[in-house]
Protein backbone atom coordinates (compact mmCIF):
# COMPACT_ATOMS: atom_id res chain seq x y z
CA UNK A 1 0.00 0.00 0.00
CA UNK A 2 2.68 2.48 0.94
CA UNK A 3 4.56 1.44 -2.19
CA UNK A 4 1.52 2.37 -4.26
CA UNK A 5 1.55 5.78 -2.59
CA UNK A 6 5.21 6.25 -3.48
CA UNK A 7 4.43 5.41 -7.10
CA UNK A 8 1.47 7.78 -6.99
CA UNK A 9 3.59 10.68 -5.75
CA UNK A 10 6.08 10.02 -8.57
CA UNK A 11 3.27 9.98 -11.11
CA UNK A 12 1.78 13.18 -9.70
CA UNK A 13 5.16 14.92 -9.93
CA UNK A 14 5.49 13.79 -13.55
CA UNK A 15 1.97 15.06 -14.20
CA UNK A 16 2.85 18.52 -12.82
CA UNK A 17 5.82 18.52 -15.18
CA UNK A 18 3.82 17.45 -18.26
CA UNK A 19 0.97 19.90 -17.60
CA UNK A 20 3.45 22.73 -17.08
CA UNK A 21 5.44 21.73 -20.17
CA UNK A 22 2.19 21.72 -22.12
CA UNK A 23 1.84 25.47 -21.53
CA UNK A 24 4.91 26.28 -23.56
CA UNK A 25 5.05 23.35 -26.00
CA UNK A 26 1.35 22.63 -26.39
CA UNK A 27 -0.19 26.11 -26.26
CA UNK A 28 2.59 28.31 -27.63
CA UNK A 29 4.20 25.64 -29.82
CA UNK A 30 7.72 26.50 -28.67
CA UNK A 31 10.19 23.63 -28.41
CA UNK A 32 11.43 23.06 -24.89
CA UNK A 33 13.69 20.11 -24.23
CA UNK A 34 14.83 21.44 -20.87
CA UNK A 35 11.85 21.04 -18.57
CA UNK A 36 13.80 18.86 -16.15
CA UNK A 37 16.43 21.60 -15.88
CA UNK A 38 13.79 23.93 -14.40
CA UNK A 39 12.53 21.06 -12.26
CA UNK A 40 16.12 20.64 -11.07
CA UNK A 41 16.59 24.33 -10.34
CA UNK A 42 13.51 24.25 -8.12
CA UNK A 43 14.58 21.03 -6.41
CA UNK A 44 18.12 22.29 -5.84
CA UNK A 45 17.13 25.66 -4.40
CA UNK A 46 14.62 23.95 -2.13
CA UNK A 47 17.29 21.43 -1.04
CA UNK A 48 20.01 24.02 -0.43
CA UNK A 49 17.77 26.33 1.57
CA UNK A 50 16.11 23.64 3.67
CA UNK A 51 19.40 21.92 4.60
CA UNK A 52 21.72 24.91 4.91
CA UNK A 53 19.45 27.69 6.09
CA UNK A 54 16.73 25.53 7.65
CA UNK A 55 14.09 27.24 5.58
CA UNK A 56 10.63 25.79 6.11
CA UNK A 57 9.21 23.56 3.36
CA UNK A 58 6.30 25.96 2.92
CA UNK A 59 8.71 28.78 2.13
CA UNK A 60 10.81 26.66 -0.23
CA UNK A 61 7.76 26.20 -2.49
CA UNK A 62 7.53 29.89 -3.51
CA UNK A 63 11.33 30.04 -3.55
CA UNK A 64 11.57 27.15 -6.02
CA UNK A 65 8.71 28.65 -8.00
CA UNK A 66 10.50 31.98 -8.25
CA UNK A 67 14.02 30.75 -9.00
CA UNK A 68 12.86 28.38 -11.76
CA UNK A 69 10.60 31.16 -13.03
CA UNK A 70 13.56 33.53 -13.35
CA UNK A 71 15.47 30.86 -15.28
CA UNK A 72 12.44 30.43 -17.54
CA UNK A 73 12.30 34.18 -18.03
CA UNK A 74 15.90 34.16 -19.23
CA UNK A 75 15.23 31.29 -21.63
CA UNK A 76 12.11 33.07 -22.85
CA UNK A 77 14.10 36.22 -23.56
CA UNK A 78 16.70 34.18 -25.42
CA UNK A 79 13.97 32.38 -27.39
CA UNK A 80 12.84 35.65 -28.96
CA UNK A 81 16.10 35.88 -30.85
CA UNK A 82 16.15 32.33 -32.15
CA UNK A 83 14.41 30.31 -34.82
CA UNK A 84 12.48 27.22 -33.73
CA UNK A 85 15.18 24.66 -34.39
CA UNK A 86 17.94 26.88 -32.98
CA UNK A 87 15.82 27.24 -29.86
CA UNK A 88 15.33 23.47 -29.61
CA UNK A 89 19.09 23.00 -29.64
CA UNK A 90 19.66 25.77 -27.13
CA UNK A 91 17.26 24.06 -24.74
CA UNK A 92 19.07 20.73 -25.25
CA UNK A 93 22.31 22.49 -24.38
CA UNK A 94 20.70 24.10 -21.36
CA UNK A 95 20.27 20.65 -19.78
CA UNK A 96 23.97 19.95 -20.04
CA UNK A 97 24.98 23.37 -18.77
CA UNK A 98 22.61 23.16 -15.79
CA UNK A 99 23.81 19.65 -14.87
CA UNK A 100 27.41 20.89 -15.14
CA UNK A 101 26.59 23.84 -12.87
CA UNK A 102 25.03 21.51 -10.27
CA UNK A 103 28.08 19.28 -10.48
CA UNK A 104 30.81 21.87 -10.31
CA UNK A 105 29.52 24.84 -8.36
CA UNK A 106 30.13 24.26 -4.62
CA UNK A 107 26.93 26.10 -3.65
CA UNK A 108 24.98 23.17 -5.14
CA UNK A 109 26.91 20.49 -3.28
CA UNK A 110 29.06 19.18 -6.15
CA UNK A 111 28.88 15.80 -7.80
CA UNK A 112 27.41 13.98 -4.79
CA UNK A 113 24.47 16.36 -4.62
CA UNK A 114 22.64 17.23 -1.43
CA UNK A 115 21.61 14.65 1.15
CA UNK A 116 19.52 14.51 4.31
CA UNK A 117 16.93 17.00 3.18
CA UNK A 118 14.60 17.29 6.19
CA UNK A 119 11.03 16.07 5.99
CA UNK A 120 8.51 18.89 5.87
CA UNK A 121 6.12 19.18 8.75
CA UNK A 122 2.66 20.56 9.24
CA UNK A 123 1.35 21.64 12.65
CA UNK A 124 4.26 19.86 14.32
CA UNK A 125 3.71 16.56 12.47
CA UNK A 126 6.32 15.28 10.05
CA UNK A 127 5.22 14.44 6.53
CA UNK A 128 4.38 10.86 5.68
CA UNK A 129 3.84 9.62 2.15
CA UNK A 130 0.15 10.46 2.40
CA UNK A 131 0.98 14.08 3.11
CA UNK A 132 3.35 14.19 0.14
CA UNK A 133 0.61 12.79 -2.07
CA UNK A 134 -1.91 15.34 -0.77
CA UNK A 135 0.40 18.30 -1.34
CA UNK A 136 1.35 16.90 -4.76
CA UNK A 137 -2.27 16.57 -5.79
CA UNK A 138 -2.96 20.10 -4.62
CA UNK A 139 -0.05 21.38 -6.70
CA UNK A 140 -1.27 19.39 -9.69
CA UNK A 141 -4.79 20.74 -9.25
CA UNK A 142 -3.38 24.25 -9.11
CA UNK A 143 -1.33 23.83 -12.30
CA UNK A 144 -4.30 22.21 -14.08
CA UNK A 145 -6.63 25.00 -12.93
CA UNK A 146 -4.26 27.67 -14.22
CA UNK A 147 -3.95 25.81 -17.53
CA UNK A 148 -7.71 25.44 -17.77
CA UNK A 149 -8.12 29.11 -17.00
CA UNK A 150 -5.55 29.97 -19.67
CA UNK A 151 -7.50 28.01 -22.26
CA UNK A 152 -10.50 30.27 -21.71
CA UNK A 153 -8.84 33.66 -21.59
CA UNK A 154 -7.71 36.06 -24.24
CA UNK A 155 -4.16 35.46 -23.05
CA UNK A 156 -4.44 31.72 -23.67
CA UNK A 157 -6.14 32.21 -27.02
CA UNK A 158 -3.31 34.56 -27.98
CA UNK A 159 -0.74 31.93 -27.04
CA UNK A 160 -2.43 29.44 -29.35
CA UNK A 161 -2.64 32.09 -32.06
CA UNK A 162 1.15 32.52 -31.74
CA UNK A 163 1.51 28.77 -32.16
CA UNK A 164 -0.67 28.64 -35.26
CA UNK A 165 0.70 31.70 -37.01
CA UNK A 166 3.01 34.10 -35.27
CA UNK A 167 2.88 36.79 -37.96
CA UNK A 168 -0.90 36.73 -38.11
CA UNK A 169 -1.11 36.87 -34.31
CA UNK A 170 1.14 39.87 -34.13
CA UNK A 171 -0.79 41.63 -36.91
CA UNK A 172 -4.01 41.47 -34.87
CA UNK A 173 -2.28 43.04 -31.92
CA UNK A 174 -1.04 40.09 -29.87
CA UNK A 175 2.10 41.20 -28.03
CA UNK A 176 4.00 38.12 -29.20
CA UNK A 177 7.31 38.79 -27.45
CA UNK A 178 6.03 39.51 -23.96
CA UNK A 179 3.41 36.72 -24.10
CA UNK A 180 6.03 34.18 -25.09
CA UNK A 181 8.27 35.27 -22.23
CA UNK A 182 5.37 35.09 -19.76
CA UNK A 183 4.48 31.58 -20.96
CA UNK A 184 8.09 30.41 -20.64
CA UNK A 185 8.29 31.90 -17.14
CA UNK A 186 5.03 30.33 -16.01
CA UNK A 187 5.89 26.91 -17.44
CA UNK A 188 9.33 26.90 -15.79
CA UNK A 189 8.00 28.19 -12.46
CA UNK A 190 5.49 25.32 -12.22
CA UNK A 191 8.24 22.80 -12.95
CA UNK A 192 10.34 24.41 -10.22
CA UNK A 193 7.44 24.11 -7.81
CA UNK A 194 7.30 20.37 -8.52
CA UNK A 195 11.01 20.31 -7.67
CA UNK A 196 10.34 21.70 -4.20
CA UNK A 197 8.16 18.66 -3.52
CA UNK A 198 10.55 16.20 -5.13
CA UNK A 199 13.58 17.19 -3.04
CA UNK A 200 12.17 16.43 0.44
CA UNK A 201 10.22 13.46 -0.92
CA UNK A 202 13.42 11.71 -2.05
CA UNK A 203 15.38 13.44 0.76
CA UNK A 204 18.28 13.82 -1.71
CA UNK A 205 19.05 15.51 -5.02
CA UNK A 206 21.83 14.51 -7.41
CA UNK A 207 22.91 16.47 -10.50
CA UNK A 208 22.27 13.69 -13.00
CA UNK A 209 18.60 13.30 -12.03
CA UNK A 210 17.85 16.47 -14.01
CA UNK A 211 19.58 15.79 -17.31
CA UNK A 212 18.59 15.72 -20.94
CA UNK A 213 17.10 12.22 -20.80
CA UNK A 214 14.70 13.26 -18.05
CA UNK A 215 13.58 16.22 -20.15
CA UNK A 216 12.98 13.89 -23.09
CA UNK A 217 10.98 11.55 -20.88
CA UNK A 218 8.67 14.37 -19.78
CA UNK A 219 8.23 15.46 -23.39
CA UNK A 220 7.57 11.86 -24.45
CA UNK A 221 4.83 11.58 -21.82
CA UNK A 222 3.23 14.78 -23.08
CA UNK A 223 3.39 13.74 -26.73
CA UNK A 224 2.11 10.27 -25.90
CA UNK A 225 -0.91 11.66 -24.06
CA UNK A 226 -1.67 14.45 -26.46
CA UNK A 227 0.12 17.75 -27.00
CA UNK A 228 -1.98 20.83 -26.30
CA UNK A 229 -4.51 19.23 -23.97
CA UNK A 230 -4.53 19.02 -20.18
CA UNK A 231 -6.15 15.57 -20.25
CA UNK A 232 -3.41 14.35 -22.59
CA UNK A 233 -0.66 15.69 -20.35
CA UNK A 234 -2.12 14.01 -17.26
CA UNK A 235 -2.92 10.74 -19.01
CA UNK A 236 0.56 10.54 -20.54
CA UNK A 237 2.22 11.01 -17.15
CA UNK A 238 -0.17 8.53 -15.56
CA UNK A 239 0.34 5.72 -18.07
CA UNK A 240 4.04 6.13 -18.79
CA UNK A 241 4.90 7.05 -15.20
CA UNK A 242 3.12 4.06 -13.69
CA UNK A 243 3.91 1.45 -16.35
CA UNK A 244 7.55 0.79 -15.41
CA UNK A 245 6.55 0.60 -11.74
CA UNK A 246 3.63 -1.75 -12.25
CA UNK A 247 5.43 -4.01 -14.72
CA UNK A 248 8.90 -4.30 -13.27
CA UNK A 249 10.35 -5.97 -16.35
CA UNK A 250 9.71 -2.78 -18.33
CA UNK A 251 12.00 -0.73 -16.12
CA UNK A 252 14.98 -2.47 -17.67
CA UNK A 253 13.85 -1.27 -21.08
CA UNK A 254 12.56 2.08 -19.90
CA UNK A 255 14.53 4.25 -22.30
CA UNK A 256 13.84 1.92 -25.19
CA UNK A 257 10.16 2.33 -24.40
CA UNK A 258 10.33 6.14 -24.29
CA UNK A 259 12.41 6.33 -27.46
CA UNK A 260 10.12 3.98 -29.34
CA UNK A 261 7.03 5.84 -28.12
CA UNK A 262 8.35 9.18 -29.37
CA UNK A 263 9.20 7.59 -32.68
CA UNK A 264 5.95 5.74 -33.23
CA UNK A 265 3.64 8.46 -31.95
CA UNK A 266 5.22 11.17 -34.08
CA UNK A 267 5.26 8.91 -37.09
CA UNK A 268 1.71 7.56 -36.84
CA UNK A 269 -0.34 9.56 -34.33
CA UNK A 270 1.34 12.92 -33.66
CA UNK A 271 -1.70 14.32 -31.84
CA UNK A 272 -1.22 11.71 -29.12
CA UNK A 273 -3.56 9.31 -27.43
CA UNK A 274 -6.28 11.78 -26.44
CA UNK A 275 -5.14 14.96 -28.20
CA UNK A 276 -7.51 16.93 -30.39
CA UNK A 277 -8.46 14.80 -33.39
CA UNK A 278 -6.80 11.58 -32.22
CA UNK A 279 -8.25 8.22 -33.20
CA UNK A 280 -9.34 7.55 -29.62
CA UNK A 281 -11.10 10.89 -29.23
CA UNK A 282 -12.89 10.48 -32.55
CA UNK A 283 -14.02 7.00 -31.59
CA UNK A 284 -15.28 8.17 -28.20
CA UNK A 285 -17.11 11.10 -29.76
CA UNK A 286 -18.72 8.80 -32.30
CA UNK A 287 -19.66 6.31 -29.60
CA UNK A 288 -21.24 8.94 -27.33
CA UNK A 289 -23.07 10.40 -30.29
CA UNK A 290 -24.35 6.95 -31.17
CA UNK A 291 -25.41 6.36 -27.56
CA UNK A 292 -27.19 9.67 -27.40
CA UNK A 293 -28.99 8.96 -30.65
CA UNK A 294 -30.03 5.54 -29.44
CA UNK A 295 -31.21 6.83 -26.10
CA UNK A 296 -33.05 9.52 -27.96
CA UNK A 297 -34.71 6.91 -30.09
CA UNK A 298 -35.59 4.81 -27.07
CA UNK A 299 -37.22 7.53 -24.98
CA UNK A 300 -38.87 9.68 -27.61
CA UNK A 301 -41.75 8.69 -29.77
CA UNK A 302 -41.20 5.71 -31.99
CA UNK A 303 -39.37 6.80 -35.11
CA UNK A 304 -41.38 7.39 -38.19
CA UNK A 305 -41.88 4.03 -39.78
CA UNK A 306 -40.27 3.25 -43.06
CA UNK A 307 -37.56 5.90 -42.83
CA UNK B 1 53.43 23.28 -25.55
CA UNK B 2 51.70 25.73 -27.87
CA UNK B 3 52.47 23.54 -30.89
CA UNK B 4 51.21 20.41 -29.20
CA UNK B 5 48.02 22.17 -28.05
CA UNK B 6 47.58 23.42 -31.59
CA UNK B 7 47.96 19.90 -32.96
CA UNK B 8 45.62 18.40 -30.37
CA UNK B 9 43.11 21.12 -31.14
CA UNK B 10 43.28 20.50 -34.87
CA UNK B 11 42.96 16.73 -34.43
CA UNK B 12 39.96 17.23 -32.15
CA UNK B 13 38.54 19.73 -34.62
CA UNK B 14 38.93 17.24 -37.49
CA UNK B 15 37.06 14.61 -35.48
CA UNK B 16 34.29 17.09 -34.74
CA UNK B 17 34.16 18.11 -38.38
CA UNK B 18 33.81 14.47 -39.46
CA UNK B 19 31.02 13.95 -36.91
CA UNK B 20 29.14 17.13 -37.82
CA UNK B 21 29.54 17.05 -41.60
CA UNK B 22 26.95 14.34 -42.27
CA UNK B 23 24.19 15.96 -40.18
CA UNK B 24 25.09 19.31 -41.74
CA UNK B 25 24.61 17.94 -45.27
CA UNK B 26 21.33 16.33 -44.18
CA UNK B 27 20.13 19.55 -42.63
CA UNK B 28 21.01 21.41 -45.78
CA UNK B 29 18.78 19.20 -47.85
CA UNK B 30 15.89 18.38 -45.50
CA UNK B 31 15.98 21.09 -42.80
CA UNK B 32 15.97 18.24 -40.29
CA UNK B 33 18.39 18.11 -37.39
CA UNK B 34 19.24 14.45 -37.55
CA UNK B 35 20.45 13.45 -34.10
CA UNK B 36 19.94 9.80 -35.01
CA UNK B 37 22.97 10.23 -37.27
CA UNK B 38 25.05 9.77 -34.15
CA UNK B 39 23.39 6.38 -33.64
CA UNK B 40 24.98 5.61 -37.02
CA UNK B 41 28.30 6.60 -35.45
CA UNK B 42 27.89 4.12 -32.59
CA UNK B 43 26.59 1.45 -34.96
CA UNK B 44 29.67 2.02 -37.11
CA UNK B 45 31.97 1.77 -34.11
CA UNK B 46 30.46 -1.55 -32.95
CA UNK B 47 30.34 -3.00 -36.46
CA UNK B 48 33.92 -1.90 -37.08
CA UNK B 49 35.05 -3.46 -33.82
CA UNK B 50 33.35 -6.78 -34.56
CA UNK B 51 34.79 -6.91 -38.08
CA UNK B 52 38.22 -5.91 -36.82
CA UNK B 53 38.17 -8.69 -34.20
CA UNK B 54 37.26 -11.17 -36.93
CA UNK B 55 39.64 -10.00 -39.66
CA UNK B 56 42.30 -7.87 -37.92
CA UNK B 57 42.04 -5.43 -40.76
CA UNK B 58 41.24 -1.81 -39.99
CA UNK B 59 40.37 -1.17 -43.62
CA UNK B 60 37.83 -4.00 -43.71
CA UNK B 61 36.42 -2.73 -40.43
CA UNK B 62 35.99 0.76 -41.89
CA UNK B 63 34.36 -0.48 -45.09
CA UNK B 64 31.85 -2.81 -43.40
CA UNK B 65 31.06 -0.19 -40.77
CA UNK B 66 30.31 2.34 -43.49
CA UNK B 67 28.05 -0.12 -45.28
CA UNK B 68 26.14 -1.04 -42.13
CA UNK B 69 25.64 2.55 -41.07
CA UNK B 70 24.68 3.65 -44.59
CA UNK B 71 22.05 0.91 -44.74
CA UNK B 72 20.69 2.10 -41.39
CA UNK B 73 20.56 5.67 -42.68
CA UNK B 74 18.78 4.59 -45.84
CA UNK B 75 16.07 2.75 -43.88
CA UNK B 76 15.71 5.70 -41.55
CA UNK B 77 15.01 8.24 -44.30
CA UNK B 78 12.74 5.82 -46.13
CA UNK B 79 10.53 4.81 -43.21
CA UNK B 80 10.87 7.59 -40.66
CA UNK B 81 11.81 10.95 -42.16
CA UNK B 82 10.23 10.95 -45.61
CA UNK B 83 6.69 10.37 -44.27
CA UNK B 84 6.92 13.24 -41.75
CA UNK B 85 8.80 15.78 -43.85
CA UNK B 86 5.88 18.14 -44.26
CA UNK B 87 5.31 18.65 -40.54
CA UNK B 88 7.77 21.42 -39.73
CA UNK B 89 11.24 21.11 -38.24
CA UNK B 90 10.38 20.07 -34.70
CA UNK B 91 8.54 16.80 -35.18
CA UNK B 92 11.38 15.15 -37.11
CA UNK B 93 13.86 16.53 -34.57
CA UNK B 94 12.01 14.99 -31.65
CA UNK B 95 11.46 11.75 -33.56
CA UNK B 96 15.20 11.59 -34.24
CA UNK B 97 15.89 12.08 -30.53
CA UNK B 98 13.55 9.16 -29.87
CA UNK B 99 15.41 7.08 -32.43
CA UNK B 100 18.74 8.02 -30.89
CA UNK B 101 17.68 7.05 -27.36
CA UNK B 102 16.05 3.81 -28.51
CA UNK B 103 19.17 2.84 -30.47
CA UNK B 104 21.40 3.42 -27.44
CA UNK B 105 19.26 0.95 -25.55
CA UNK B 106 19.45 -1.50 -28.44
CA UNK B 107 23.25 -1.25 -28.37
CA UNK B 108 23.22 -1.85 -24.63
CA UNK B 109 20.99 -4.89 -24.98
CA UNK B 110 22.86 -6.37 -27.94
CA UNK B 111 26.49 -5.61 -27.10
CA UNK B 112 26.26 -5.31 -23.32
CA UNK B 113 26.58 -2.25 -21.10
CA UNK B 114 30.35 -2.43 -20.64
CA UNK B 115 32.94 -0.52 -22.68
CA UNK B 116 34.78 -2.73 -25.15
CA UNK B 117 38.43 -2.20 -26.17
CA UNK B 118 39.23 -1.32 -29.75
CA UNK B 119 42.94 -2.12 -29.86
CA UNK B 120 43.56 -1.58 -33.54
CA UNK B 121 47.20 -0.87 -34.36
CA UNK B 122 47.40 2.04 -36.76
CA UNK B 123 49.91 1.42 -39.55
CA UNK B 124 51.28 4.95 -39.34
CA UNK B 125 54.44 6.21 -37.63
CA UNK B 126 54.58 8.64 -34.73
CA UNK B 127 55.80 11.99 -35.99
CA UNK B 128 57.61 14.76 -34.15
CA UNK B 129 56.74 18.31 -35.15
CA UNK B 130 58.56 21.17 -33.44
CA UNK B 131 58.89 19.32 -30.16
CA UNK B 132 55.31 18.06 -30.25
CA UNK B 133 54.35 14.43 -30.78
CA UNK B 134 51.73 13.36 -33.30
CA UNK B 135 50.71 9.77 -32.68
CA UNK B 136 49.80 7.37 -35.47
CA UNK B 137 46.10 7.57 -34.57
CA UNK B 138 46.17 11.35 -34.63
CA UNK B 139 47.90 11.25 -38.00
CA UNK B 140 45.23 8.87 -39.28
CA UNK B 141 42.47 11.20 -38.08
CA UNK B 142 44.16 14.15 -39.77
CA UNK B 143 44.64 12.28 -43.05
CA UNK B 144 41.11 10.86 -43.13
CA UNK B 145 39.69 14.17 -41.97
CA UNK B 146 41.43 16.20 -44.66
CA UNK B 147 40.61 13.62 -47.33
CA UNK B 148 36.93 13.53 -46.42
CA UNK B 149 36.62 17.29 -46.10
CA UNK B 150 38.37 17.99 -49.39
CA UNK B 151 36.36 15.20 -51.01
CA UNK B 152 33.12 16.70 -49.75
CA UNK B 153 34.08 20.15 -50.92
CA UNK B 154 34.92 18.74 -54.35
CA UNK B 155 31.71 16.72 -54.51
CA UNK B 156 29.57 19.72 -53.61
CA UNK B 157 31.28 22.15 -55.95
CA UNK B 158 32.37 20.15 -58.95
CA UNK B 159 30.11 17.13 -59.39
CA UNK B 160 26.60 16.55 -60.61
CA UNK B 161 25.59 15.20 -57.19
CA UNK B 162 26.80 18.45 -55.63
CA UNK B 163 24.73 20.45 -58.07
CA UNK B 164 21.66 18.34 -57.29
CA UNK B 165 22.32 18.69 -53.55
CA UNK B 166 22.48 22.46 -53.87
CA UNK B 167 19.39 22.62 -56.06
CA UNK B 168 17.39 20.40 -53.72
CA UNK B 169 18.52 22.23 -50.61
CA UNK B 170 17.60 25.61 -52.06
CA UNK B 171 14.09 24.57 -52.95
CA UNK B 172 13.01 20.97 -52.91
CA UNK B 173 9.75 21.51 -54.79
CA UNK B 174 11.20 23.63 -57.55
CA UNK B 175 14.07 21.21 -57.98
CA UNK B 176 11.57 18.41 -58.22
CA UNK B 177 9.55 20.34 -60.78
CA UNK B 178 12.74 20.83 -62.82
CA UNK B 179 13.10 17.10 -63.10
CA UNK B 180 15.49 16.44 -60.21
CA UNK B 181 14.75 13.07 -58.63
CA UNK B 182 14.77 14.58 -55.15
CA UNK B 183 13.94 11.26 -53.50
CA UNK B 184 17.09 9.77 -54.96
CA UNK B 185 19.17 12.80 -53.99
CA UNK B 186 17.89 12.60 -50.41
CA UNK B 187 18.60 8.87 -50.24
CA UNK B 188 22.12 9.40 -51.57
CA UNK B 189 22.87 12.15 -49.07
CA UNK B 190 21.65 9.88 -46.27
CA UNK B 191 23.92 7.07 -47.50
CA UNK B 192 26.88 9.47 -47.52
CA UNK B 193 25.96 11.13 -44.22
CA UNK B 194 25.70 7.82 -42.39
CA UNK B 195 28.85 6.41 -43.99
CA UNK B 196 30.67 9.51 -42.68
CA UNK B 197 29.19 8.85 -39.25
CA UNK B 198 30.59 5.31 -39.36
CA UNK B 199 34.06 6.63 -40.21
CA UNK B 200 33.91 8.99 -37.23
CA UNK B 201 32.68 6.15 -35.02
CA UNK B 202 35.57 3.85 -35.93
CA UNK B 203 38.13 6.66 -35.56
CA UNK B 204 36.64 7.66 -32.22
CA UNK B 205 36.75 4.05 -31.02
CA UNK B 206 40.35 3.56 -32.11
CA UNK B 207 41.49 6.94 -30.80
CA UNK B 208 40.15 6.41 -27.29
CA UNK B 209 40.46 2.60 -27.50
CA UNK B 210 36.90 2.15 -26.31
CA UNK B 211 33.42 1.50 -27.69
CA UNK B 212 30.31 1.71 -25.49
CA UNK B 213 26.55 2.15 -25.94
CA UNK B 214 26.39 5.81 -24.94
CA UNK B 215 29.57 6.85 -26.74
CA UNK B 216 27.37 9.00 -28.99
CA UNK B 217 26.08 11.30 -26.25
CA UNK B 218 28.85 13.86 -26.26
CA UNK B 219 29.37 13.77 -30.06
CA UNK B 220 25.61 14.25 -30.49
CA UNK B 221 25.30 17.38 -28.50
CA UNK B 222 28.59 18.80 -29.65
CA UNK B 223 27.56 18.12 -33.22
CA UNK B 224 24.42 20.17 -32.64
CA UNK B 225 26.39 23.07 -31.24
CA UNK B 226 28.80 22.91 -34.16
CA UNK B 227 26.28 22.85 -36.98
CA UNK B 228 24.25 25.65 -35.45
CA UNK B 229 27.40 27.66 -34.91
CA UNK B 230 28.46 27.06 -38.51
CA UNK B 231 25.16 28.38 -39.82
CA UNK B 232 22.83 25.42 -40.21
CA UNK B 233 23.28 23.50 -43.42
CA UNK B 234 26.45 25.23 -44.47
CA UNK B 235 29.15 22.53 -44.74
CA UNK B 236 32.06 24.95 -44.90
CA UNK B 237 30.76 26.83 -41.87
CA UNK B 238 30.40 23.50 -40.09
CA UNK B 239 34.05 22.63 -40.69
CA UNK B 240 35.11 26.08 -39.53
CA UNK B 241 33.00 25.83 -36.38
CA UNK B 242 34.33 22.32 -35.66
CA UNK B 243 37.91 23.57 -35.83
CA UNK B 244 37.02 26.57 -33.67
CA UNK B 245 35.40 24.41 -30.99
CA UNK B 246 38.27 21.89 -31.09
CA UNK B 247 40.87 24.64 -30.63
CA UNK B 248 38.91 26.61 -28.03
CA UNK B 249 38.33 23.48 -25.94
CA UNK B 250 41.97 22.44 -26.09
CA UNK B 251 43.36 25.88 -25.30
CA UNK B 252 40.85 26.74 -22.59
CA UNK B 253 41.50 23.44 -20.84
CA UNK B 254 45.29 23.61 -21.02
CA UNK B 255 45.86 27.35 -20.45
CA UNK B 256 42.95 29.06 -18.82
CA UNK B 257 41.37 26.35 -16.75
CA UNK B 258 37.61 26.34 -16.49
CA UNK B 259 35.22 25.67 -13.65
CA UNK B 260 32.85 23.65 -15.81
CA UNK B 261 33.85 20.45 -17.63
CA UNK B 262 35.21 20.91 -21.15
CA UNK B 263 32.08 19.46 -22.69
CA UNK B 264 30.03 22.39 -21.44
CA UNK B 265 32.27 24.84 -23.31
CA UNK B 266 30.74 24.11 -26.72
CA UNK B 267 27.29 25.12 -25.58
CA UNK B 268 28.39 28.20 -23.72
CA UNK B 269 30.24 29.33 -26.86
CA UNK B 270 27.08 28.52 -28.81
CA UNK B 271 24.74 30.47 -26.56
CA UNK B 272 27.02 33.49 -26.48
CA UNK B 273 27.50 33.52 -30.25
CA UNK B 274 23.80 32.98 -30.95
CA UNK B 275 22.96 35.96 -28.80
CA UNK B 276 25.37 38.13 -30.74
CA UNK B 277 24.81 36.59 -34.18
CA UNK B 278 21.50 34.69 -34.21
CA UNK B 279 22.18 33.42 -37.75
CA UNK B 280 25.36 31.54 -36.78
CA UNK B 281 28.96 32.24 -37.76
CA UNK B 282 28.39 32.03 -41.49
CA UNK B 283 24.92 32.78 -42.80
CA UNK B 284 23.77 29.33 -43.68
CA UNK B 285 21.19 27.40 -45.67
CA UNK B 286 23.90 26.36 -48.10
CA UNK B 287 23.06 29.45 -50.11
CA UNK B 288 26.55 30.80 -49.72
CA UNK B 289 27.56 28.33 -52.39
Amino acid sequence: MSYMIVVSVTVVIYAILTVSLNIIVGYVGQPNLAQSAFFGIGAYFAAVFSTRYHTSFWLTIPLAFATAGVAGLVLGAISLRLREDFLAITTIGLNFVIVAVFQYVPFFGGAVGIYAIPLPSIAGHQFGNNAFLTVGLMMLAFVMAVSKYLEHTWFGASLMAIRDDQTAASSVGVPVASYKVIAFTLSAAFAGMAGSLYAPFLSAVTPTSFGFIESVIVLAMLIFGGLGTIRGAVLGALILGALPEVFRFISNYRLLMFGAILLLMLRFQPVGLVGEGSVLVKLTRRATEELRRRRHKGTSDPPAAGV
Amino acid sequence: MVVSSLINGIVLGSLYALIALGPSLLYGILRILDIANVAGLTLGAYTGLKVFNATHSLLAALVVAMLASAAFGYLLQRFLYRPILGRGPLIPLIASIGMFIAMEEVFRLVFGPYPLDFPAPVPLPTVHVGGAVVTGVQLLILIVGVAVLVGTWYALRRTRLGLLWRATSQDRETASAMGVNTGLVIATIFLIGYALAAISGVLLGVNYNTVYPTMGDIPAYKMLAIIVLGGLGNPLGTILAAMLIGLVETFVVSYVGFVLPRDAIAFIVLIVILLVRPQGLLPGESSGS
